[in-house]
């Protein structure tokens, strides 16, 4: 199998993890889901690091953010997909 | 199939009370602060023994104390130290701590510095651990179980990689080892914020569901709750976390807790640097999430060998204890790789399975435990951190 560019953990996640160094804006990414091995495309809309979430669907402010298959936080701002997704529009429900 | 370790053996210590240590310290401990220079002065003057100093032991009472207490005699009784020479300022509290060493039935001696002064105590301390070298020296490694290690896990520096791929490797590696026989310990308290669900969900029994709920409520309540001016933004994900692509606690969470694997149950929870006592299994420990803190006290609970899952690269290491690292991103291997034992970098690029990574990290407990210095032990990592409940009277 080619090496992807993004892995996402869970079928019910709406981001996913950048894995390899130095991904530019407008790469078309193999995205690999880790728990069946299933498989999918997505272009990166931005550059984003290496460790970096990806919204794999559009996003809305209040929507909550799903990896591993579980809450993980909510949307502050809203996302389109492609897009990096961190601190500056994802926060906490906790705390 | 499970897994079967009964052929796995290592060429270990086996102590007077029957433990397994990978390591042959001859330790001079301090009580207190102001015992450290006399420590450190016998350490200096006599090869093959090491010094660990720390930053309290005066006028702490009541939890802190016994924790303190719990700590000294718990780093001396480790499996990994085979003598040791306690001194501390007075001899009241120094024969507290050299007996409750004694206990295990490994040679302790004891040293107090009023009345006697620095120059006659490291005399004095000096002769015994002199002696304890050549006796330490002399003792003979015998092959033992694998799994009759205790081997402990913490994560550090962790980013959207551990959880991908080094945690899961630990979690492979318990749910392997922990059926057959090992000794395992997680922690960590504030980093399961926002997993709490799935970690009760993980203990064997409803009491052991019970114990972690309660050191959960009171670590958030007492510790985190009590003290916070903001919302722990930039504490707990750190800002390494964050650099490396972690956004919230319960994302991190969520990862830290991909160190259990996917079958393993707790069978207690247990306060800081307390020994496991209900038998062969893995335990919750309640520590803090800061890496030297926590293994110092897993350490002190009688764990010989550390397993620690990093992604951005945390360096930490432990005086008695070898602290294996795993990682799994790439640029940490590309730019820190002299602070890695297994690379499972692999696990990203799906050139590797979880399986694999798994048996590699075995593999490398294996080795440890036969005599390979980790990264920590050849770049000089000993740190010793001791925990504080609160402030001294």
């Amino acid at each position: 199998m080619a090496v992807p560019q993004l892995l996402v953990h869970d079928e019910k996640d709406n981001v996913g993890v950048v894995v390899v160094e130095g991904l530019s804006a407008g790469t078309d990414m193999l995205c690999v889901i880790t728990h069946d091995n299933s498989d999918f495309r997505l272009t990166a809309k931005e550059d984003i690091p290496i460790g970096h979430k990806v919204a794999l669907k559009d996003m809305k402010a209040g929507d909550t953010v799903y990896k591993y298959g579980e809450d993980i936080g909510k949307m502050i701002a809203d996302v389109a997909k492609g897009h990096h997704v961190h601190t500056q529009n994802c926060k906490t429900k906790r705390w | 199939m499970a897994y079967d370790a009964s052929n796995l053996t290592v060429q270990a210590y086996r102590r007077e009370n029957g433990r397994v240590g990978v390591r042959n310290h001859v330790l001079i401990l301090p009580v207190d602060d102001i015992s450290n220079a006399a420590c450190e002065a016998v350490a200096n003057n006599v090869k093959g023994t090491l010094a660990i100093p720390h930053a309290y032991g005066r006028l702490q009472f009541g939890e802190d104390l016994e924790l303190h207490f719990r700590t000294m005699i718990g780093t001396g009784a480790n499996p990994n130290v085979a003598a040791v020479v306690v001194i501390g300022i007075e001899p009241g509290w120094t024969k507290i701590i050299a007996d409750g060493i004694r206990e295990t039935g490994k040679p302790v001696a004891e040293f107090s510095i009023e009345q006697n002064g620095d120059f006659e105590t490291i005399r004095a301390a000096g002769w015994k651990a002199k002696e304890f070298v050549h006796w330490a020296t002399e003792l003979q490694k015998e092959e033992c179980p694998l799994t009759d290690l205790w081997v402990s896990t913490k994560c550090g520096e962790s980013d959207t990689t551990t959880g991908l791929s080094s945690c899961p490797t630990v979690g492979n590696m318990y749910d392997k080892l922990i059926p057959n026989g090992l000794y395992g310990c997680f922690g960590e308290t504030s980093e399961i914020t926002g997993a709490e669900h799935i970690c009760e969900k993980r203990a064997a029994t409803p009491e052991a569901a019970e114990a972690f709920k309660a050191l959960f409520k009171a670590y958030s309540e007492d510790v985190i709750f009590a003290h916070q001016t903001d919302d722990l933004s930039d504490s707990q994900p750190t800002k390494g976390n964050i650099l490396g692509g972690l956004t919230t606690i319960e994302e991190k969470a969520l990862g830290n807790l991909e160190k259990i694997g996917r079958e393993c149950t707790y069978i207690d929870a247990m306060g800081p640097a307390v020994a496991p006592t209900k038998g062969p299994g893995l335990y919750f420990m309640d520590t803090s999430s800061a890496a030297a803190e926590c293994v110092t006290l897993m350490a002190a609970a009688g764990y010989v060998i550390h397993t620690f899952p990093t992604g951005q690269g945390n360096v930490v290491g432990n005086p008695i204890v070898p602290v294996i690292k795993i990682s799994g991103n790439p640029r940490t291997l590309r730019t820190m790789a002299e602070h890695i034992d297994v690379d499972v970098t692999g696990v990203l690029t799906r050139e590797m399975t979880i399986d694999q990574a798994g048996d590699s990290l075995i593999d490398m407990i294996r080795r440890t435990a036969n005599g390979r210095h980790t990264a920590a032990e050849a770049l000089g990592h000993r740190e010793f951190s001791m925990t504080k409940l609160y402030r001294s009277a």
